[in-house]
């Protein structure tokens, strides 16, 4: 077992390139469980803990965007100022496991295990997250609905590294609501963020822990977008809003397995976007 | 307290510290996987991965080969007794023809590194037949699988008949009850260290037990060794629940070490526990309530169906607590039970916190609600109405002789604050949902709850479970000696306070927990406070009359006239006052006593006897936040009223009833082994799920010390009432938020949003 302790991008990749095997570890959360639970016998490892270059942030003002280094853990989102740029980002890092998880997961592991239950996927499928990899020959930047194919199935190549994830500032609600057994410290049974982009005039939805991969209910978006006003300010009564719901769970495709039901997911994340449209609706009258 | 130096003594009724307390937080504490010893093995067990195949071959010479494997054991290489259990010896130390469970253990092997053993169970090839599996309680039953055990596919059946079969109440409600499998969730996982004797035909074994000499008993059996060379030692203990009382590793490890003549270490993970142990019982209730118009209690009739999965364990005993405790704490004349408790290729079930009665007071106390409906009463008045009192008869025809305060319990625990209303803008971690942000206030219905039980303490139906201690008093210092596992609940600060208050001395050291003294009989049936404090108490109060004896012969004072007043022996009609550590010097004083409660009684055929020593009561009422739509919940407060009898130590009873109401919590809405034909689905703590701080309400509590009689220091058991009627009262206040009728424990989201 060899373990590779990089302190740079670069060495990242050129490490990849002489182990194309290797495991990347960032926290190591999801990795450590596969090996404890005897599902995965690690061989060689390629530690990114010392790449301080995954775990800055940064915000460019002139495109209106922020840029997450992967291994920005989720204790840094949760909190300010990361949480005030990107609000569904905080709430949905705030559900994530407990306090030593929330100190070491990030969104490069969220990425590279693509669990359709992955907290902070949907609100990355929300803002249509550009993610950025490298590998030692090149650099390339996939929108991250062509990076998650499936469940625990990506687009990132063997040789490359998740470096970091681009996403857009937005003027506008944003929320995440997510449901799970008990009332904290839990895997998603179904999930969902909004996110209302009032200069744009639209309202992006996606769900978690319904579908192989995270669902963006673009139907239910376009249906929103043609009855609603949604640029600027935002009004509607809550029939549209459970209708909303309802056309939006119609785009999951659940499943039954020990956590919960098909028709409970079916059921749930009809009512959290239900209820996530009208906190949108809420704010945008609270801000006027 | 008769002394004014007695408030900073770690007596009786004080909230001494445990001696345990500051190594547990502070990380110092040995658990039993944390034992070494040099030039020790690992040893690892392979499991079965079906509920139901024949064993065509094994081969282990994959195994063998693996460099670093020492040896690899199967059910060829037991010497002696090929079964062990509690009750009936019917559980297979290894399978050998036929695996009846996904789980149960086919082999075993000693490597030098926990991964090439690991390696090693891989690399055994096991040739199975897979037979269908008997998953269906009501098919053990009815006759219509064939026999998956020797034993049959009954482990028990027992009515309880008593009073006019033919009575026919003015009210009737009927319900149908269900409650899923929960697991005992104790953390420091099954963990052990075998030492073999170096002439090879002995065993020193450091294992995180509930009951050391039933252990040893079984052990020895299977060893084929006579009793006295099998050792035991509690390795510390992180909690067990009942999930310690059956044999896990403990033969294994024993022969791996023999048969190596090294050192064996055995640890389960997390995931292996959840194989390892026995659960709780799921169980199918139905029940009819016959009731005069004004809410008087008739008959209860019920049918219990209790899944014991592929072993026996203790299944037998706990049926008969389920039947014999279906009337709940209540007055009832005519009673018609019927129970079972079956073999299944299900996992194996036994004993857990509550014992049976958790499952009856499911069923008893949602029959009561409805009654309270039926009747026009409210779920409070229904209770006082009916609440047995002192000298009431049980069904079985025992006499209730226990203080029974069980009106004071509901009475008391309705007299405690409600919690504060919800505030408009409230937090929303207070929420159901959480951290999940699913709700606002808007979403929120909130329910109240009740739940009162009746618990047996002790063991039943003619068993002696005597409890043994030993008090030295030598040079100042008293030495305790007890094979009391101290799985948690707090018997080593017990026993030294017991000891501090009989003698007034302070220095209360303890030996090693071990087979080295008599039985304690085990930790659980909420017993030990009771028998071993009664051993350690008689103990101590031997060694207190021969140290009368010698200060009245020292001073020339009728020992009769002699007491302890704090640290003092005192003369209670003259001038004397000598302190004990005076009075003690030079002395060695040296007794062993055994507490024995009363006989019980064996059960007629028709559940009639007095099969129970004693009983406790609590009553609980639930505060719930319910959001309907998405069927979440948040258990706001709980508030109870328990019989304790009398506090020993306040910061330990509290914890007991804190614990044991967050446990019944679990099973009322998330605690639950997923079973698919026959294979556990969740067994992690990822989602096998234990509330959390953030889950867990606020407790309001008021001890109800009425002193027993029959108990050696007036206090009865505490540590299972607390998660009886808990779980009851939590859904009661689901369906008063909700209108759901929630006739299944756990409650899940979609039983809320799409039921009835």
């Amino acid at each position: 077992m060899t373990v590779i302790n990089a302190t740079t991008v670069d060495q990242v990749v050129s490490a990849l390139r002489e182990y194309p095997q290797a495991r990347l570890v960032q926290g190591g959360t999801d990795v450590m469980v596969e090996v404890n639970l005897n599902r995965a016998r690690v061989h060689d490892v390629i530690s990114l803990r010392r790449v301080n270059e995954l775990r800055r942030w940064h915000v460019d003002e002139e495109s209106g965007t922020l840029r997450i280094g992967a291994g920005v853990p989720y204790a840094e989102m949760e909190r300010a100022p990361l949480c005030l740029h990107v609000p569904a980002l905080g709430e949905a890092a705030r559900t994530v496991g407990a306090p030593q998880i929330r100190a070491t997961g990030s969104l490069g592991g969220n990425l590279g295990t693509c669990s359709p239950a992955g907290d902070g996927l949907p609100v990355l499928s929300a803002l249509d997250a550009i993610v950025h990899l490298r590998s030692a020959d090149d650099a390339r930047d996939v929108v991250v609905h062509d990076f998650m194919l499936g469940v625990k199935q990506n687009a990132k190549r063997a040789d490359e590294v998740i470096v970091a994830i681009t996403v857009p500032l937005l003027v506008g609600f944003q929320g995440y609501a997510k449901v799970g057994m008990r009332n904290a410290m839990v895997i998603s049974a179904a999930s969902a963020c909004l996110v209302h982009d009032a200069d744009n005039g639209n309202v992006r939805l996606a769900f978690g822990a319904v579908a192989p991969t995270i669902v963006r209910a673009r139907a239910a978006e376009v249906w929103l977008a043609e009855r609603v006003s949604l640029r600027n300010s935002m009004s509607l009564d809550g029939a549209i809003a459970r209708e909303f719901g309802q056309l939006a769970a119609k785009e999951c495709a659940p499943i039954d397995d020990h956590r919960s039901t098909a028709d409970y997911r079916r059921h749930a994340v009809a009512v959290l976007a239900e209820r996530l449209l009208l906190r949108a609706a809420e704010k945008q009258g609270r801000d006027e | 307290m008769a002394t004014t130096t007695a408030t900073s003594r770690a007596t009786l009724g004080t909230s001494a510290v445990r001696p345990d307390g500051l190594p547990k937080v502070q990380g110092r504490f040995a658990f039993a996987s944390d034992v070494w010893a040099d030039n020790m093995l690992w040893g690892a067990t392979l499991r079965s991965p079906h509920p139901h195949a024949r064993i065509r071959s094994i081969d282990v010479s994959g195994a063998l080969a693996i460099n670093g494997v020492s040896v690899v054991i199967t059910a060829d290489d037991v010497p002696g007794q090929l079964t062990y259990g509690l009750i009936t010896s019917d559980q297979p130390v290894f399978a050998r023809d036929v695996v009846r469970y996904a789980g149960e253990p086919v082999a075993a092997v000693a490597a030098d590194h926990p991964e090439t053993a690991r390696r090693a169970l891989d690399a055994i090839r096991v040739d199975y037949e897979v037979l269908s599996a008997l998953l269906d309680a009501e098919q053990a039953i009815d006759g219509s699988f064939a026999a998956i055990h020797p034993d049959g596919n009954v482990i028990r059946n027992q009515r309880v008949i008593r009073g006019d079969q033919s009575f026919v109440g003015d009210i009737i409600v009927e319900g149908s009850y269900e409650l899923g499998m929960q697991d005992q969730a104790f953390l420091g996982l099954e963990a052990a260290l075998a030492l073999p004797d170096e002439d090879g035909a002995g065993v020193e074994l450091f294992v995180a037990t509930q009951w050391l000499h039933e252990d040893q008993k079984q052990i020895a059996a299977c060893l084929d060794m006579p009793l006295e060379r099998v050792r035991i030692t509690l390795g510390g203990v992180g909690g067990a629940f009942g999930g310690r009382e059956d044999i896990s590793l403990q033969v294994h490890c024993c022969l791996l070490a023999l048969v190596t003549r090294r050192p064996i270490k055995m640890q389960y993970g997390r995931e292996e526990s959840f194989f390892g142990h026995i659960h709780r019982h799921p169980a199918r209730i139905v029940m009819h309530h016959h009731a005069d118009r004004d809410g008087t209690l008739r008959r209860v009739e019920a049918r219990a169906v209790f899944d014991g999965g592929a072993y026996a364990s203790t299944s037998s005993a706990v049926l008969i607590n389920a039947v014999t405790h279906m009337q709940g704490p209540y007055r009832c004349d005519i009673a018609t039970v019927d129970g079972y408790v079956v073999r299944t290729n299900n996992p194996p079930c036994g004993a857990m916190r509550g014992f049976g009665v958790v499952q009856a007071c499911f069923a008893h106390e949602s029959q009561m609600d409805k009654l309270a409906i039926a009747c026009g009463l409210s779920p409070v008045d229904i209770r006082l109405k009916n609440a047995m009192r002192t000298g009431d008869r049980l069904i079985t025809g025992q006499i209730v002789e226990s203080v029974a305060p069980v009106e004071r319990c509901i009475r008391e625990t309705a007299a405690l604050p409600m919690p504060a209303p919800l505030l408009d803008e409230p937090d929303a971690l207070d929420l159901p949902g959480g951290s999940g942000l699913t709700a606002r206030r808007s979403n929120i219905r909130r329910g109240v709850g009740w739940g009162v039980s009746i618990k047996n303490l002790m063991y039943s139906e003619g068993f002696d479970d005597y409890a043994t201690a030993r008090c030295r008093l030598a040079d100042g210092v008293i030495t305790l000696q007890f094979a009391t596992a101290e799985v948690g609940q707090g018997f080593v600060v017990l026993a030294q306070q017991i000891a501090r208050t009989v003698l007034g001395i302070d220095t209360v050291l303890l030996e090693p927990i071990s087979t080295a003294i008599g039985s304690a009989g085990s930790t659980s049936a909420s017993r030990q406070t009771w028998m071993s404090g009664g051993a350690v108490d008689g103990a101590c109060r031997l060694v207190r009359e021969q140290l009368f004896a010698h200060v009245g012969a020292t001073h020339d004072v009728d020992p009769l006239r002699l007491v302890i007043e704090a640290t003092d022996v005192v003369d209670t009609m003259g001038t004397l006052r000598v302190a004990v550590a005076d009075a003690a010097r030079g002395l060695v004083l040296d007794e062993t006593f055994e507490h024995h409660h009363r006989a019980t009684e064996e059960l007629d055929e028709n559940g009639q006897g007095n099969c129970h020593v004693a009983f406790a009561f609590v009553a609980h009422r639930a505060v719930v936040d319910v959001d309907p739509d998405l069927g979440l919940v948040k258990v706001v407060q709980i508030a109870t009223a328990q019989d304790v009898g009398r506090v020993l130590n306040p910061l330990a009873a509290l914890g007991q009833v804190e614990g044991g109401i967050a446990q019944g919590l679990g099973l009322a809405v998330m605690e639950e082994i997923v079973l698919v034909n026959g294979k556990m689905r969740n067994p992690s703590f990822t989602d096998y799920l234990l509330p959390t701080a953030l889950d867990a309400p606020d407790v309001v509590v008021t001890m109800i010390e009425e002193p027993e009689p029959q108990a050696p220091l007036g206090a009865k058991g505490i540590g299972e009432p607390p998660c009886i009627s808990v779980t009851p009262a939590i859904v009661a206040a689901i369906r008063d938020a909700t209108g759901k009728a929630l006739t299944r424990v756990p409650v899940r989201p979609q039983d809320i949003v799409f039921g009835d």
